[in-house]
């Protein structure tokens, strides 16, 4: 569609046309965007800790009020086996990831539309609302892992040298929810009914991912099936490198990989593909 | 020297409007994509050909020129005519259908003014966050930040949350910040319609200064005395193609002629085009003159308003004015200069009636502009430039009273004391 190249005086060209199919994702643009991006991250967070009456606190109320609610029920009332942890530790290591993720399937799906001011009237590269959108759920995801990690010691579990790989499954659940929030936010422009769908995946979602239950629960045949979905993996690894149960399988951590990378790539080139329409229909 | 800044060739931009608009639900889809054949077997049976429920709408079609750089384009046409649609597709917001446009140099855009700012944010993280949105870097803010601040006169209240300004210094922020962006293409979409008219002629002569300095300006206005003054060129677009290309004075005097007028003195306001949150809260629906009677020069003039309130609005005041089609206001009538305001209920309606004893404005044709005020100074509604009416000669009007420019746009009588040396003329 818009291929900008820069000449000897540094002036650069822009050409304007119909695009058709699949189209480059223009990473290089989306770079030199990157103080916007910047920006809007910054603007997403600061508003949502002004505006809040708990402000900063409501990442820490989600995770914890969550905890104790399963613990409740499936800990103590369910008795569902937590691989021999206590079950409130069991459980917010796998919240905490969770939250982050369901912050981006359901923030990230509606960032275009909640934008919509922004992309009818100034051009900039698209994908940087849901990006900005995704990652600005880290800085609730940082504070309630301080609270976590607090968490952690008090129930004498003490990091070992496994936390090392724990930036790895950080970056898994960003490029799933990233990948998930692509498809979504932009088919939430073209379809209105998306909306609708998206708190009811997202309950369903967490059903198949192992928040509430431990995945060893899984028979080892259908562990791989199991792994198509990434929490999955993210969920396993955030236990394995924080409590030390379970192990990393390859039979869950490919699919996962492979699922995660083929959303975000999917999601990009969707994404690039419809863009065009975004300014008119949003 | 005069390297070409914008190159369009064939632009054609076309929507789809009507039943079968752009938005659709997911569901809906799919059960049009598993209809679709049994509805084309259907018609082939029939004997009719595929029909769809589509209207297709060009808002461009194949839309030819060239801009050189430095130069300042005007560009004018009626509402529809395609010149937002235009600037939307220059600057990258939309895509053409067809055709293509080459543009040399980065492009800034202010289709209009405090894009993405943030009630809840401070003045000064919105100068951030609206630098950021129209391709300004954090350097180049730091590096304009008292200079913005002090074009935009709000100094004291740069840390106080946007949502406490009242809109006149919201509107002075927002464009104090974009007028310092500096590209080398700046395409600039009526964001002057809004603001006192002090403020607008600051905001005139900021985009005189960047035309000087040798950038290449887009300027879609209603305000033709602002095109008049700004532009050496103007692109006269009707129903989405040119119809005139060429020096500014001599077009803008073409399109004024053609105008047409509104003869009905009711005017409809429900589906006028209005900016910002103007008529959210409280709206302006319609307003007649004179009972529906021609407006008479020399006669009084009684304008009926019709309103309805969306929300509980305080310290309500309504004006309204005639401006010649240049654009220049020639008189204002406001309820509160010598008379209380009112409130007004959330959910009420009515009509407010104005009257003025005599109507001194040359018979001709004029701009009308009406606007509502609520006790803090900002805008309810605001419909600058709505209709067109004319003024006919009254019974009082004398013969000779023609709209002569020397003569300005009141001319009056008065009252005259001869000196008895000097004898009354009888021819």
């Amino acid at each position: 569609m818009q291929r900008a190249s820069t000449t000897l005086q540094t002036t650069p060209i822009t050409r304007i046309e119909a695009s058709n199919g699949w189209v480059s994702l223009q990473l290089r643009e989306l770079w030199a965007y990157r103080e916007l991006l910047f920006f809007l991250i910054w603007r997403d967070v600061k508003v949502r800790y002004k505006q809040t009456v708990l402000g900063a606190a409501w990442a820490i109320i989600q995770p914890v009020f969550s905890m104790i609610v399963f613990t409740l029920i499936f800990g103590r009332l369910a008795k569902l086996p937590s691989d021999g942890i206590a079950y409130e530790a069991f459980s917010i290591t796998a919240l905490v990831p969770w939250a982050l993720f369901a912050n981006a399937l359901s923030q990230g799906s509606n960032s275009l539309v909640g934008n919509a001011n922004l992309i009818k009237k100034v051009y900039f590269p698209r994908l940087t609302v849901p990006i900005s959108t995704v990652l600005g759920g880290l800085v609730d995801f940082a504070i309630a892992f301080v609270v976590m990690f607090g968490m952690l010691l008090w129930f004498d579990i003490t990091p070992t040298i496994r936390m090392l790989a724990l930036p790895l499954f950080i970056l898994l659940v960003i490029i799933t929810g990233l990948g998930v929030s692509l498809w979504l936010s932009a088919l939430n422009v073209q379809f209105r009914d998306i909306r609708y769908v998206i708190p009811f995946m997202a309950q369903l979602w967490q059903y198949g991912s192992p928040v509430a239950y431990s995945s060893s629960l899984i028979p080892n045949e259908w562990r791989w099936l199991y792994g198509l979905n990434p929490m999955a993996g993210v969920i396993d690894g955030f236990r394995w490198s924080l409590l030390g149960t379970g192990q990393i399988t390859w039979s869950t951590m490919l699919p996962s990989v492979g699922i995660a990378l083929f959303l975000l790539i999917t999601g990009a080139l969707y994404f690039r593909r419809v863009e065009k329409q975004f300014a008119d229909m949003v | 020297m005069s390297e070409i800044a914008i190159q369009v060739e064939h632009l054609s931009k076309q929507f789809r409007i009507g039943a079968n608009s752009f938005q659709k639900t997911f569901r809906e889809t799919v059960s049009d994509a598993m209809l679709a054949p049994a509805r084309r077997l259907r018609s082939a049976l029939r004997g009719q050909g595929t029909q769809t429920a589509t209207k297709e709408f060009w808002a461009l079609r194949d839309v030819s020129f060239d801009v050189n750089q430095g130069e300042v384009v005007g560009i004018i046409g009626h509402n529809g005519a395609g010149k937002s649609t235009l600037l939307k597709v220059l600057s990258r917001i939309t895509e053409p259908t067809s055709g293509s446009a080459m543009i040399r140099g980065r492009v800034g855009t202010l289709l209009e003014v405090g894009t993405g700012f943030h009630p809840d944010l401070t003045g000064r993280e919105n100068m951030y966050l609206n630098g950021a949105i129209l391709g300004m870097s954090r350097a180049e803010i730091n590096r304009k930040f008292d200079e913005i601040v002090a074009f935009a006169e709000v100094e004291q209240f740069i840390d106080t949350m946007v949502k406490h300004y009242s809109s006149g210094m919201y509107l002075r922020l927002a464009f104090a910040v974009a007028a310092h962006l500096e590209p080398e293409i700046l395409i600039v979409d009526e964001v002057l319609a809004v603001g006192d008219a002090q403020f607008q002629k600051k905001c005139l002569g900021k985009m005189g200064e960047v035309a000087q300095n040798g950038r290449t300006v887009l300027f879609v206005s209603h305000n033709m005395a602002a095109i008049r003054s700004l532009c050496q060129r103007v692109i006269w677009l009707n129903k989405g193609t040119v119809l005139k290309d060429g020096p500014s004075a001599s077009i803008v005097n073409e399109y004024l002629m053609e105008t047409v007028t509104s003869s009905s003195s009711r005017v409809d306001l429900r589906e006028a085009v209005r900016h910002y949150d103007y008529g959210k809260r409280f709206k302006i629906n319609d307003l007649t003159f004179n009972h529906g009677e021609p407006i008479l020069h020399g006669e009084a003039l009684n304008v009926s308003f019709n309103y309805e309130a969306y929300a509980d609005v305080y310290g309500v005041s309504f004006g309204y004015g005639f401006s010649s089609l240049e654009g220049t206001r020639l008189m204002t009538v406001d309820s509160d200069l010598n008379a209380p305001r009112y409130q007004i209920k959330r959910g009420q309606h009515g009509q407010l009636t104005s009257t003025i004893d005599t109507l001194n404005l040359q018979p001709g044709i004029y701009l009308l502009d009406v606007g509502v005020r609520s006790g803090d100074g900002s805008a309810l509604d605001y419909l600058p430039g709505c209709a067109q009416v004319e003024i006919l000669p009254g019974p009082s009007t004398p013969p000779s009273m023609s709209r002569l420019d020397y003569a300005g746009n009141v001319r009056l009588s008065g009252h005259w004391q001869w000196p008895e040396t000097a004898q009354e003329d009888r021819d």
